[in-house]
């Protein structure tokens, strides 16, 4: 009972920034892990102190992508596949404010492709935060550009055929200058890589490694949500550990969790635009560049 | 725009250049305040984007070159969203690719400028030569029941005045506007008369911002009439902004009594006849017994064509518009019914001719005169058609 009442006077950071009318219940199925990251994003942002008014969430089409809509934060709902497009524009007209991409394996790596390894390579200051629950969620159950080989979906009943996108090989291969993988499972974690995340200078990926008890499970049977962090739990292992696992020669067969890739010194674009556009004089001599206009 | 980009001193006096219409397009969209441009390279508008990249950053603005059409309009409107003044050009194809985006910005009232260089289609098409076949696609492309404003300048002149308009209506309706031009307008050179940057400052219009306290804040209020104050993210209000239908507040809504007023509103806010954007000029209607419609480059010619016909006796009037969409109906009907015999001049197999005929009861003809072939109608072949 003591310990019941002494952990409901603990404020929780996460109630303060929810709005309050008409959103709940959420549109997330019982045991989605999409609260948890939710949870783990809000406080991240709780600790650092961004300030609500200069923090924009941009999301696209997809569960993970009705986020922003829970929180007391600017947000916009763009269309499938184009958050990072819209946040580019975003940052770039307005570089002061903070701007947070919420996105997800569908969202990002298929539809939206493009933009993410354009905006990889640009490297403009945005915190990408991508829910990777390796399934068309929505929809009904597709399988995406990170649904495991011969795992089953609605469009796959014989079992996928392609192989699946590693997430933050792309990002790094791309140009990203802050790349880390987190889990559901493991929400401290999470927390602080997207706390680093957002103080990075630059594109920022997370990738949320996360599960879908409803549709994901149904065809491939892995039980509920509970049971499917579990497996995430035993099919992760952190950066550290597989580390010391190689130095002594074993081979590293998990997803591995932690920071996976991060250059400083690399000139975030927003920042270097404003230092030399219109200030670098330009050689030629073209018919407008002579003009007064 | 944040004092982020620092603009250069730039003289503001009366100036004559000789513009292609591309450059005086983007150089009327600096004038109307326009701070940032992104787009991807596409024939015949790059002279567009050229003009931008050089000029924006000494108006203190930012210009982006994304990676395709799509993120070209989304970042346009993520820019708008922050409240400045954004701006994308294109041609056919990459108009295809936008059209998604541009339903959002017309659903999440996002004021911008879409310019569509347009070229000979369909697909690749003609990508070097002139065409007026995207009108429809200018008013029905994207999916859903929306409104639109399309203009058409004929001139160097009327581009750099009706970019300038096109920026204005945005703002005043909180709406995209579709800038049409196409390969002839906009790889002619003109002389062109700049008025002085006070003179156009002066009538510059910006979008309404909301008065009210923050926490009072609703970004689609209808409290403030059919275009509501529009917050920039980062001003101290908070809100959020969906494509789904939404209810005032911004949150999504499956609710009858919320979807039909929303769009409701957003169709009635744009209407036809509304002095504020509906553009057009009449040559000779007094004594007309028939009627030639035109627009753009075409219109040019048509002009030549009808006062050719006058000096033959031929009693023909002409309406040149340059508002395409909404469509002038009142101007239209006033017009049509007045005469036996109208014509409409489109480089095209016959689109704005489908407007027209919505006017013409069974007693007017209504006869199209078209040119397909990517090349500008001669004054001759106009005249031929419209003396018959």
């Amino acid at each position: 009972m003591e310990t019941e009442k002494k952990l409901r006077l603990i404020p929780n950071p996460v109630h303060m920034y929810l709005r309050p009318h008409k959103k709940f219940p959420h549109i997330w199925c019982p045991g989605c892990s999409d609260g948890i990251t939710a949870g783990s994003m809000i406080r991240a942002i709780d600790k650092l102190k961004i300030s609500r008014d200069e923090l924009v969430m941009v999301s696209g089409i997809g569960c993970a992508s009705r986020l922003p809509v829970y929180f007391d934060f600017c947000s916009l709902h763009t269309t499938h596949g184009r958050p990072i497009a819209f946040a580019s524009g975003v940052k770039m007209a307005n570089p002061k404010l903070k701007v947070v991409v919420v996105t997800g394996d569908g969202d990002a790596t298929a539809i939206g492709g493009n933009h993410f390894i354009h905006a990889c390579r640009r490297n403009l200051d945005l915190t990408v935060i991508l829910f990777n629950n390796n399934v068309y969620g929505m929809t009904g159950g597709q399988y995406s550009p990170t649904t495991p080989k011969r795992a089953y979906a609605a469009t796959a009943p014989y079992g996928n055929y392609e192989p699946s996108f590693n997430i933050p090989k792309l990002a790094i291969a791309a140009g990203a200058t802050f790349v880390a993988r987190g889990t559901a499972s493991n929400a401290r974690q999470l927390e602080s890589l997207i706390a680093q995340a957002l103080q990075h200078k630059g594109l920022a990926l997370v990738e949320v490694l996360s599960i879908c008890p409803s549709v994901f499970s149904f065809y491939n049977k892995c039980g509920n949500g509970a049971q499917m962090l579990t497996q995430l739990k035993d099919t992760t292992i952190t950066v550290e550990k597989a580390n010391e696992l190689r130095a002594k020669g074993e081979t590293v067969e998990k997803w591995e969790i932690g920071i996976l890739h991060k250059e400083e010194n690399i000139d975030e674009f927003s920042a270097y635009y404003a230092e030399h556009a219109g200030k670098d004089r330009t050689p030629f001599s073209m018919h407008m560049s002579t003009l007064d206009l | 725009m944040p004092e982020t980009y620092k603009p250069i001193k730039l003289s503001r006096g009366k100036k004559v250049a000789f513009l292609m219409g591309n450059e005086a397009c983007s150089v009327a969209a600096l004038h109307a305040g326009c701070r940032f441009y992104a787009g991807y390279p596409i024939t015949p508008s790059s002279e567009v984007a050229a003009v931008m990249a050089l000029k924006l950053p000494q108006y203190g603005g930012a210009f982006m070159q994304m990676e395709d059409e799509i993120s070209s309009i989304a970042a346009v409107i993520g820019a708008a969203m922050t409240g400045v003044k954004a701006m994308t050009a294109t041609s056919g194809p990459g108009f295809s690719l936008k059209q998604e985006n541009i339903g959002y910005a017309c659903l999440c009232e996002v004021p911008c400028v879409i310019v569509n260089v347009q070229r000979g289609g369909p697909s690749t098409g003609l990508p070097t030569q002139a065409s007026q076949s995207d009108v429809m696609q200018a008013k029905w492309g994207t999916h859903g029941d929306h409104p639109i404003v399309a203009l058409a300048p004929s001139t160097v002149a009327e581009i750099y005045e009706y970019t300038i308009q096109a920026f204005n209506i945005s703002e005043m309706y909180r709406t995209p506007v579709i800038l049409l031009l196409d390969e002839v307008l906009s790889h002619l050179r003109e002389r062109l008369e700049i008025p002085p940057l006070d003179d156009t400052e002066k009538r510059l219009v910006n979008r309404k911002t909301p008065t009210v306290k923050p926490k009072d804040f609703k970004p689609y209020d209808t409290a403030f009439g059919d275009v509501p104050p529009m917050a920039a993210f980062g001003s101290g209000y908070r809100f959020h902004t969906t494509g789904l239908i939404h209810d005032e507040a911004g949150f999504p809504t499956e609710r009858s009594d919320e979807i039909v007023p929303l769009l409701e509103r957003i169709n009635r806010k744009i209407k036809s006849d509304d002095p504020k954007l509906t553009f057009w000029r009449e040559f000779y209607t007094d004594d007309m017994t028939s009627l030639v419609i035109s627009y753009g480059a075409s219109a040019r010619v048509t002009k030549r064509a009808v006062e050719l016909a006058r000096k033959q006796g031929k009693k023909i009037g002409m309406l040149h518009l340059i508002t395409l969409w909404p469509s002038p109906e009142r101007l239209l009907a006033r017009l049509v019914r007045k005469v036996k015999k109208v014509f409409v001049v489109e480089m095209n197999m016959g689109q704005y001719i489908l407007e027209v005929q919505r006017f013409a009861g069974d007693s007017v003809k209504v006869k199209p005169v078209n040119r397909i072939d990517g090349r500008l109608f001669e004054p001759a072949d106009v005249l031929k058609e419209i003396v018959k």
